[in-house]
């Protein structure tokens, strides 16, 4: 029942080359299912961006991808490896079966054309075949599924509220009936009344269209609430991923652990909080072993010494669990 | 302890202020002057000791409020007043001498300090500004160093020379509370001190304020559009919306029997881990009461929230509804109030 379309495999991405190069992605092993929401979460500067725009190939120089592999299923045809890619062939997976809305993305249209001429654009130029009548039945299709009405199609982009203008980017996204969504931070410029709205209707659209997300943020009580699964970053690495409740409710990896005791709660009890001490790594300096140790409150000899490898934790005979971590009952069986 | 039994700092009262809005080729053949109503009537109480918090949407009017009291705007209309003296100043000597007592912190740390100068010297430049740099070198560098030691970046000689950029966020923010402590101030106003923060860091920042509050005995106002740091750093809370106060307590109360359905709606939207599997069934969004905040320059008439609001009776699309106090069942929950008629004295709940 669990189908892969994204296979991420031991990839790598390094800003810059040589002495001058950082690496930014490490070693990510990772994999989008069919239909699912697939949160990433993590503190600034863990390289989610990074890996996201690194497994579509839309790296920004310096970045380089340094190793790896990205294997993508289309629903029906061969998987193929989208690094293997030529330009031709990435150029229509981008479109057909991927697309992407960038962090900061509301502020990317084009001031100058209405929002609608926007969308129609997109669509002639992906799918020339459609008449004009189609183009315009689609365009208003998706902007109504995203919650803009008819009479708003020929706004501006600054008449437009910044929820609203969210909103049309996330049709924007959708409109090709792409295979794979990705947002990156699609919703921290905005309130969370505006928030809980567009979560709502990407949920919602994502079972009446079904697509699959993978879901970027630093906000992790925002993704234990509405993603199917969640995988941790931390220095460039995965160094956990479980199913949501899971991770919320029995979080192996004393990062996840940290970040999931920093928020303060609004409901219930008043729980003690207490954040992570110390602060982020720094890419020209990583601290050998596991990039956490300085800052983790169980770390012990072997921490500074080996990198501990992501794996099914011994203690939960769970294969859709995994951590990266040395203390007992955490590391890999066998 | 109620919300209303330490020495009151600083005091607001029907505090407004209106930017003008620059007017368009076609706006110069009317008469009209239009205004952003950015801030109406604002009554708060900053006390010695306590933390307030304000929360609210983007654009609700949060930061004109704090630079309103720090008097970095002039006001429309209204008062401020500094342990019961009415206060107007406009730049000079009273300015500073008001500044010594009011301090601001503000959202950005990476814009906050000056990039080309180092921790010692945007410290010493406070002490100076404020008369307490000492009359040695060595006072100085102690009263450097014992800045340092109030924001718990230790040693202190690690951080005194670096530069802004060679400083992770939290400790930038760090250093802008050290400078604005060096003032010796009485009230320090907090604008969104750590939305710019990653989560992991935030913590750290708020306990800081929280224990300089008590050990300093400051009355400290923590703007935020996150309600559930309120609840957990801030003594009593403050609910603006469309520039409005819209209701007020203890935190507590306010963020678990909140009363007026903005505050509601606020709360209800507020990412919930324990809310799994709950996202899906909320309505699909229609274009009507999806929440658009509504303009400032022709606010809505009556109650401001009327527009979204489930609730919303005849009157309210008329009539601009008062403070109701609610009633309370001890000491905890005295002081709450709701600017909204469904709590006016007989109407139907
Ligand atoms: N163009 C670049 N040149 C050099 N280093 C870069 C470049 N872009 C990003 N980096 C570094 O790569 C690391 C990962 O950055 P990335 O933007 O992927 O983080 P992120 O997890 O998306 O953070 P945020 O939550 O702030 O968006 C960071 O340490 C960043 O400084
Ligand atoms: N200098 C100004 N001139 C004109 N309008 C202004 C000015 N400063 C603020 N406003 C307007 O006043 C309203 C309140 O702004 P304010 O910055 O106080 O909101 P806020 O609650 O702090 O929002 P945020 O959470 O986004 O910081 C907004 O509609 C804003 O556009
Ligand atoms: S491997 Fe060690 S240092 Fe790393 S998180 Fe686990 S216990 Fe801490
Ligand atoms: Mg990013
Ligand atoms: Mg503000």
């Amino acid at each position: 029942m669990k189908e892969p379309v994204l296979e991420i495999k031991d990839f790598c991405v390094d800003y810059g080359l040589g002495d001058q190069g950082v690496q930014a992605v490490r070693d990510v092993t990772l994999t989008l299912h069919r239909g699912e929401v697939l949160g990433l979460a993590g503190e600034s500067g863990s390289g989610k961006s990074t890996l996201a725009y690194g497994v579509t190939r839309l790296l920004p120089p310096p970045g380089v991808i340094s190793g790896g592999s990205v294997v993508y299923h289309p629903p029906n045809g061969d998987s193929y490896d989208v690094m293997a890619l030529n330009d031709a062939e990435l150029r229509a997976f981008r479109w057909a079966e991927t697309s992407i809305v960038f962090q900061g993305a509301m502020n990317s249209l084009n001031p100058v054309h209405k929002v609608s001429t926007q969308m129609l654009d997109v669509i002639r130029a992906h799918e020339p075949g459609l008449t004009p009548q189609a183009r315009t039945a689609r365009a208003q299709e998706m902007l109504k599924l995203v919650g803009i009405s008819a009479d708003r199609m020929d706004a501006y982009p600054h008449q437009l509220s910044g929820g609203m203008r969210q909103r049309v980017m996330i049709g924007m996204a959708l409109v090709l009936e792409p295979q794979i969504v990705i947002m990156d931070e699609p919703t921290t410029a905005l309130d969370v009344v505006m928030q809980r709205q567009i979560l709502a209707q990407l949920v919602e659209l994502r079972e009446r269209l079904g697509f699959s997300v993978l879901f970027i943020t630093h906000d992790l009580s925002l993704l234990v609430e509405f993603s199917d699964r969640i995988a941790i970053m931390y220095g460039g690495r995965i160094v956990e991923e479980a199913r949501s409740a899971d991770l919320y409710k029995d979080s192996l990896h004393p990062y996840s652990e940290g970040l999931l005791k920093s928020f303060p709660a609004l409901r219930g009890p008043r729980r003690e909080l207490a954040g992570i001490p110390g602060s982020p790594p720094d890419l020209r300096g990583m601290p050998s072993g596991c990039s956490f140790h300085p800052r983790c409150p169980h770390a012990f000899d072997r921490c500074s010494a080996e990198i501990p490898v992501l794996g099914v934790p011994s203690a939960r005979n769970d294969p859709d669990r995994s951590v990266a971590c040395w203390l007992p009952g955490r590391v890999p069986v066998g | 302890m109620t919300v209303t039994d330490t020495e009151v700092v600083l005091e607001a009262d029907g505090l407004t202020k209106h930017f003008p809005v620059r007017r368009g080729v076609r706006d110069l053949l009317t008469r009209e002057r239009k205004v952003v109503h950015a801030v109406d009537d604002i009554r708060l109480t900053l006390r010695r000791g306590r933390v307030t918090a304000l929360v609210g949407e983007s654009g609700s009017g949060k930061s004109t409020v704090a630079r309103l009291l720090a008097q970095l705007y002039g006001r429309t209309s209204g008062d401020i007043r500094l342990h019961g003296d009415s206060v107007t100043v406009k730049g000079g000597r009273k300015f500073r001498a008001y500044c010594r007592r009011v301090q601001m912190i503000f959202q950005d740390p990476f814009a906050s300090l000056n990039p080309t100068h180092t921790v010692r010297y945007h410290l010493t430049r406070a002490l100076k500004i404020h008369g307490r740099s000492g009359d040695t070198a060595a006072e100085l560098e102690a009263n450097l160093r014992d800045l340092l030691l109030r924001v718990q970046l230790t040693p202190p000689e690690r951080y005194l020379d670096k530069f802004p950029h060679e400083l992770s966020g939290g400790q930038r923010q760090r250093v802008s509370i050290a400078r604005a402590l060096g003032a010796d101030p009485e009230a320090l106003l907090a604008d969104e001190p750590v939305s710019m923060l990653d989560v992991s860091i935030r913590l750290g920042v708020l306990n800081l304020l929280r224990d300089l509050k008590e050990r300093l005995n400051l009355a400290i106002l923590y703007i935020t559009h996150d309600i559930a740091s309120a609840r957990y750093f801030a003594d009593e809370t403050l609910v603006m919306y469309a520039g409005r106060m819209v209701e007020g307590g203890d935190s507590e109360t306010v963020t678990q029997n909140p009363a007026h359905p903005y505050t509601r709606l606020l709360i209800e939207s507020a990412p919930d881990p324990d809310r799994l599997d709950r996202v899906g069934d909320l309505q699909p969004p229609e274009e009507r009461g999806t929440g658009e905040p509504p303009s400032l320059i022709a606010p809505p008439t009556g109650c401001r929230f009327h527009p979204r609001c489930v609730h919303a009776m005849p009157k309210c699309s008329t009539d601009l509804p008062p403070r109701f106090e609610l009633p309370a069942n001890d000491d905890s929950n005295r002081g709450h109030w709701a600017a909204c008629w469904l709590y006016e004295e007989g109407a139907a709940k």
